[in-house]
């Protein structure tokens, strides 16, 4: 016979979970009791909502699940931003709540939320177990929901006196549930038109997202855009999915991506979306997109298919299966020679790629924050794994580092939740250990998690945190700017603290850079320091993202500013 | 439009405020909802009423079956399918109008389940649109309460093509 807790110690085991973030309280003091029996690392966080943005940040690095364990009432609800976060990107999490022993449950007692309530809608599916014989069930339908299918994450919530009743244990080897059958292989018929369609098309664009990186299908998708010279763009979530040196490749499309993406999805006449949701800040005014474009949809999730806009050929499939067996019916319609075919548009996009790059002005007494993240990318030389807030210095984060790879770019894509990046880049470090890891924040959002130094120099945890320092919370102050007549309402960040001071107390090493020739050799200094590093680098305060599609324009009427 | 959708789910506790969620949270509309358990105690059955283009009908559904717990939804409308509802409402029928409130009864094959001296209490069963008339044809003589159980509604065995 074993306790609920010793059950949910073997349950992680078998689920092969070695690492979890969590945060200790009343309702989970007997998991606690029984943590340190077990070869399950714990990492304990300063807040809750960073143990769920670092189970987020380890999940999306490692591709594994993250799991992590808080207690009941306002250590639950603290989560929820973090499942959000979680559920708007298909990241797959477990998240563990105590909750008050089930005599309670409906009577205001201490600590008590109706957590599996509040999480509903912001879950992939949740539990309250009630009974200890159907714990180790319940967890493990829980992991095989949370990573198949579309990914998310499913929270249990542990009653006390659940945690504490025996029951004897037995893991189930297999799992089925008659109402969750996610289908992963695609429709011949539909991929056969797809080939068919790609055959006939003279302006076809990839237009690729987060479903590519959670399928582990970059590889795949490299080969068709090779194999067929497609042209390829990616949404922020996608980012790595396609080698961002690649002479297919035109850059982020969407509110921030680049002029050739966005007037190559405009202008194209057929548009081959693979793992993307059509977001608004993707596609701008709906009905101006891809508007002359026959479109063909690959998503394993079938109500993310003609959502937003009406398609001409669904695919419901895992990305791999579909991309795959895209290019065998591609291999069938094979008498066209792609490469020439498709020379003149791809020559067009090229010269258009170098008409309009990504820049910025170079000159000024500031250091600019664009070219900081050039210099992380250089000094890195393109490895580091990059974590991001949201804001100015997401979009930057996006526009100016390559990535090269799928699982290195960290970003609250969906939610846009400030104080992410920190709590994941530490996730991503654990996953991680050798690999350096960069968390490109503002000095806005980096004070919404900041209380996690001590988590990151308890457990010497080396994350470099770059600050771009401009003062400002910088995109609203952008949208003031550029929409609301300079009314700066509420951005400025008159009274920062002293972030290196800060990172000292915290023990951690802090680093301040005010001038150009500084940039260098103090990023150097602070990659090459062995533990957790903030850097403090003071930059241009009105310096804007460009270009924009301003909210609600079609994507043809990009502002260059 | 107006469509029925005949949902099963597992018959879990939660399960009614998942599907409702899941209408407020993204907009759509629920005209009426009934919930009952079926043969087979673990399973429950939902019938939907609801309304909007094509595009969202599809949603709709589409969302419905993404919940863990649902296992089966079909869309009434596109087949051919009884639907029913009852109705309970309690019509003033004083001696003068008495008479023709129960001549308007008798035609809709309403019954009559309770009288007292002022008014009359009518069971009503029908589809949607018989429930409309009749609701319109007794509204002058004046409702004094009025309940109404949603729509149920099965599918048909035979379905018929048009001719």
């Amino acid at each position: 016979m074993l306790t609920g807790a010793q059950i949910l110690m073997e349950c992680l085991k078998k689920e092969g979970v070695d690492l979890i973030f969590g945060f200790p309280g009343g309702a989970v003091i007997d998991i606690y009791d029984e943590l340190p029996k077990h070869p399950i690392r714990h990492i304990l966080v300063r807040h809750e909502q960073a143990a769920i943005h670092a189970a987020d940040g380890y999940a999306r690095a490692s591709g594994k699940v993250g799991v992590c364990l808080v207690t009941s009432g306002p250590g639950a609800t603290n989560t929820v931003t973090g499942i959000a976060t979680a559920y708007m990107d298909s990241i797959p999490l477990v998240i563990f709540t105590g909750q008050v022993p089930t005599h309670l449950i409906g009577n205001d007692a201490f600590q008590e939320a109706d957590i599996v309530g509040i999480t509903r809608p912001c879950t992939k599916h949740n539990y309250l177990v009630k009974n200890v014989a159907d714990l180790a069930e319940t967890i493990k339908q829980a992991f095989y929901i949370a990573r198949t299918g579309r990914p998310g994450p499913v929270l249990i919530d542990l009653p006390k006196d659940v945690v504490n009743a025996t029951t004897e244990f037995s893991y189930p080897e297999s799992i089925s549930i008659r109402s969750y059958n996610p289908n992963y292989s695609p429709n011949r018929k539909q991929l056969r038109k797809a080939a068919e369609l790609l055959a006939q098309s003279s302006r076809p664009v990839i237009y690729a997202g987060g479903g590519v990186v959670s399928s582990n299908s970059a590889q795949e998708l490299t080969s068709l855009a090779e194999q067929c010279s497609l042209p390829v763009t990616t949404t922020l979530m996608g980012l790595g999915a396609f080698p961002g040196d690649h002479s297919l490749w035109l850059g982020m499309l969407g509110m921030h991506g680049t002029y050739t993406a966005n007037m190559a999805v405009n202008n194209c006449d057929l548009l081959l979306s693979i793992g993307a949701r059509f977001d608004d800040r993707v596609t701008g005014r709906i009905s101006s997109f891809a508007s002359g474009a026959k479109i063909i949809h690959i998503d394993i999730d079938p109500t993310s298919i003609s959502k937003n806009v009406v398609v001409d050929v669904p695919i419901v499939a895992d990305c791999k299966l579909a991309l795959v067996g895209l290019l065998e019916e591609l291999g069938k319609v094979s008498d066209v020679d792609w490469a020439t075919r498709f020379a003149p548009w791809n020559e067009s996009l090229v010269e258009m790629r170098s008409t309009y790059p990504l820049t910025y002005a170079k000159e000024g007494e500031w250091i600019k924050p664009q070219s900081v993240v050039e210099k992380v990318f250089a000094l890195s030389d393109g490895q580091a794994i990059v974590s991001t807030e949201v804001g100015q210095n997401q979009m930057w984060a996006a526009q100016f580092f390559t990535y090269r790879h799928p699982r290195t770019l960290l970003t609250s894509g969906g939610l846009g939740t400030m104080g992410y990046g920190f709590p994941a880049a530490i996730g991503a470090q654990l996953a991680f250990p050798d690999k350096l890891v960069v968390d490109i924040a503002g000095d806005g959002s980096i004070q919404m998690n900041i209380q996690e130094l001590a988590t990151a120099v308890s457990y010497q945890i080396p994350v470099k945190i770059i600050i771009l320092n401009n003062g400002f919370l910088g995109m609203v102050r952008q949208w003031q700017e550029l929409f609301y007549k300079k009314n700066y309402c509420a951005t400025c960040l008159h009274t920062n603290p002293d972030f290196v001071a800060l990172a000292k107390a915290y023990g951690a090493e802090g680093f301040l850079i005010e001038k150009h020739e500084d940039l260098e050799p103090t990023l150097r200094a602070a990659f090459a320091h062995p533990g957790p590093v903030i850097v403090d680098v003071r930059v241009e305060p009105e310096e804007n993202v460009a270009p924009m599609v301003p909210a609600g324009a079609a994507l043809s009427e990009m502002l260059l500013v | 439009m107006r469509h029925v959708l005949s949902v099963l789910v597992e018959n879990e506790p939660g399960v009614l405020s998942r599907v409702v969620g899941l209408f407020s949270g993204r907009g759509f509309n629920i005209e009426s909802l009934n919930v009952g358990p079926t043969l087979d105690p673990a399973v429950s059955h939902m019938t939907i009423c609801t309304s909007g283009d094509q595009q969202i009908i599809e949603q709709i559904t589409k969302q419905l079956l993404k919940l863990v717990t649902v296992i089966k939804v079909v869309d009434l409308t596109e087949e051919q399918a009884v639907e029913r509802e009852m109705v309970l409402m309690k019509v003033g029928a004083e001696d003068s109008k008495r008479a023709e409130v129960l001549r308007v009864a008798d035609i809709f094959r309403c019954k009559v389940v309770d009288v007292s001296p002022d008014d009359l209490m009518l069971e009503i069963t029908g589809d949607y649109n018989k429930i409309r008339a009749v609701v319109a044809l007794l509204q002058r003589f004046g409702v004094k309460e009025f309940v109404r159980t949603g729509t149920v509604a099965m599918r048909r065995s035979m379905q018929l093509g048009e001719r």
